[in-house]
């Protein structure tokens, strides 16, 4: 793409001289883009490099400037084992939120996009914890799986430590995940499946192909670019969980560190502790880490997905 | 052909059947909510006998009481505010740069896409730190103007209407320029109303970021006069965390004007959802 840009602009700078007809048009072209452009550079291109340079300060107390200290922050983060924990555990948690989230929804999707009564009701149903703040969904999750009173144990008769439990709180928080994001990737499915064309169908029907066999051969493949635009948003949206963690785990909760979250770790130290330069050296971890994996994301596009 | 009806027939309950399972699982969570929203602390944390339904009267109470107690109509008005705001910025900066991007011919046109484009790979923690000093210095904290300023522009919006503009016709904008509407003129009249569609996939994609999300109004405005609907719930839980219907009705309050505002505009939201496509 770069090298597409890089030929468009040499072929732009060969035409140097413009009519007054194209003045006009850049002209008009940077008053419109004006805007955008000065917000973008403050509000996300400086605090990118201001972001790289605290990472490589000392955070001073009360208001004092911030002292450069070269790689001493990346060396401390490095070498803590809750910074390997933390990116572990946000592994785990996607792990339970990408598969689940995406494979129901691709059912619900499929059962919604045939003739079926009731549709729009089952979709709205579907739908609802989307428009929900994540902090309400999260105490009221935390509610249901409260280990006295919660209802997950009271109707199933267990005495299970939902959130507490260092073992199982990363699936409990996971499948709060799933059951939020259910609904998102279901309309994002639904609107895959109205593209592909009915003749295929149609001529698998004559072929005496059944419902499961089309499925596998026909929605599948056709659907494969919709999937991977999904599970690719759904990775970088659980590798930045955070609202859901921070509502559920409390500060003195003996599952935290073997559930807490990259993004729930650098809030922590840089807005709780107020060490900026730890935090924004916790960021560098998670942009490299989510860097890594939309270049694994990119080479599994080319391998699995095929573009008609 | 009867063996294949009823076959179709049965495979339709088997569908249904999963359907309403699965309803019945995404609801549970809504009507624990309400339901423990409307008892008595005592009965909410009864264990045996265990209450699914309120034992001595529905108490209608608690709304108005945690209404009261936690100043919901401020709350209200500061999430309803920022969401407004923060609409109305990206639908203005976006169009225009996204109609310049997608429509006209200037030079560092390149240049700025390939910003845009940086802007949606990164991850947005990367903003926060320097964004938050920012509103310090300026003196913003707990002000509109800190809670709306990371959504004053919109590198996602500015893409997505720079693809609504190119998919329209050529030949609309050149049968404009034969009447002698200048570049401006034409945007408004009519290449804009054109682009409808995306400017209410924005709008919807926008106002839902904007009253999910918790980070920045917790940094930003600490004071329960100031903050929104999430942030605001954040810091009652870690007060009143043991009072659960307290809590519950706090969550139905909060949830509830979205939801309100979902359903009567279903279509428009699932249309928004499925065309914008954004990382919510």
């Amino acid at each position: 793409m770069l090298h597409a840009l890089s030929i468009k602009r040499r072929r732009a700078d060969m035409k140097k001289k413009m009519t007054a007809a194209e003045k006009n048009e850049a002209m008009w072209g940077w008053l419109f883009v004006a805007p955008t452009v000065i917000g973008l550079l403050i509000l996300n291109f400086y605090p990118i490099f201001n972001t790289v340079w605290q990472s490589f300060c000392k955070t001073g107390d009360f208001g004092k400037g911030n002292v450069f200290n070269g790689i001493e922050n990346y060396k401390a983060v490095l070498a803590a084992s809750e910074t390997w924990q933390s990116l572990w555990n946000t592994i785990k948690y996607a792990i339970v939120e990408v598969p689940l989230s995406v494979c129901i929804a691709l059912v619900l999707a499929v059962f919604l996009n045939g003739k079926i009564k009731g549709k729009s009701l089952y979709r709205t149903i579907f739908f609802l914890p989307m428009v929900c703040a994540p902090a309400a969904v999260a105490m009221v999750w935390k509610w249901l799986y409260n280990q006295q009173f919660g209802l997950i144990n009271n109707i199933l008769g267990t005495n299970v430590a939902w959130i507490s439990n260092p073992k199982i709180t990363w699936i409990a928080i996971g499948i709060i995940g799933v059951w939020s994001i259910i609904g998102y990737n279901m309309i994002l499915f639904i609107s895959g499946l109205q593209e592909i064309p009915g003749d295929y169908y149609e001529a698998a029907e004559i072929d005496g192909a059944t419902g499961i066999k089309q499925f596998f051969n026909i929605t599948i493949p056709l659907l494969s670019p919709t999937t991977f635009f999904i599970v690719q948003t759904r990775i970088i949206g659980a590798l930045t969980i955070f609202d859901l963690m921070f509502m559920v785990m409390d500060k003195t909760n003996i599952a935290l560190q073997k559930t807490q979250s990259v993004v729930y770790l650098f809030y922590q130290y840089a807005f709780t502790n107020g060490n900026k330069g730890y935090g924004a050296t916790l960021v560098m971890v998670l942009l490299v880490f989510i860097m890594i994996v939309t270049v694994i994301l990119q080479k599994a596009e080319k391998k699995f997905v095929f573009y008609n | 052909m009867e063996n294949a009806k009823t076959r179709d027939q049965i495979t339709k309950i088997l569908i249904h059947i999963i359907l309403i399972i699965f309803s019945f699982i995404m609801l549970v969570p809504f009507a624990w909510m309400i339901l423990t929203a409307l008892k008595t602390n005592q009965e909410a944390i009864s264990v045996s006998p265990f209450y699914i339904f309120p034992a001595n009267g529905w108490h209608w109470e608690n709304f108005g009481k945690v209404w009261q107690s936690y100043n919901f109509f401020v709350l209200y008005k500061n999430t309803l505010l920022m969401i407004v705001w923060r609409v109305v910025c990206a639908c203005l900066t976006a169009t225009m740069a996204g109609y310049a991007l997608g429509r006209l011919k200037f030079p560092g046109k390149n240049f700025i896409i390939t910003l845009i484009l940086v802007q949606m790979m990164v991850p947005s923690q990367i903003f926060i730190i320097p964004q938050y000093l920012m509103v310090s210095k300026l003196g913003w904290l707990n002000t509109m103007a800190g809670l709306v300023f990371p959504g004053a522009v919109t590198a996602f919006g500015t893409y997505l209407l720079k693809t609504g503009y190119q998919g329209l016709p050529k030949d609309l904008e050149e049968a404009a320029g034969i009447d002698g509407c200048h570049i401006g003129q034409k945007f408004l009249r009519i290449m804009m109303p054109l682009t409808k569609s995306s400017m209410v996939s924005l709008g919807i994609f926008t106002a839902l970021f904007a009253f999910k999300d918790l980070m920045w109004p917790m940094i930003v405005c600490n004071k329960s006069e100031t903050t929104t609907l999430s942030a605001a719930l954040a810091k009652m839980q870690g007060q009143y965390g043991s009072e659960y219907p307290t809590m519950m009705a706090s969550a139905v309050l909060a949830v509830l004007p979205m939801i309100v505002i979902y359903v009567i505009f279903q279509k428009q939201f699932v249309a928004g959802i499925a065309t914008s496509g954004g990382k919510l």
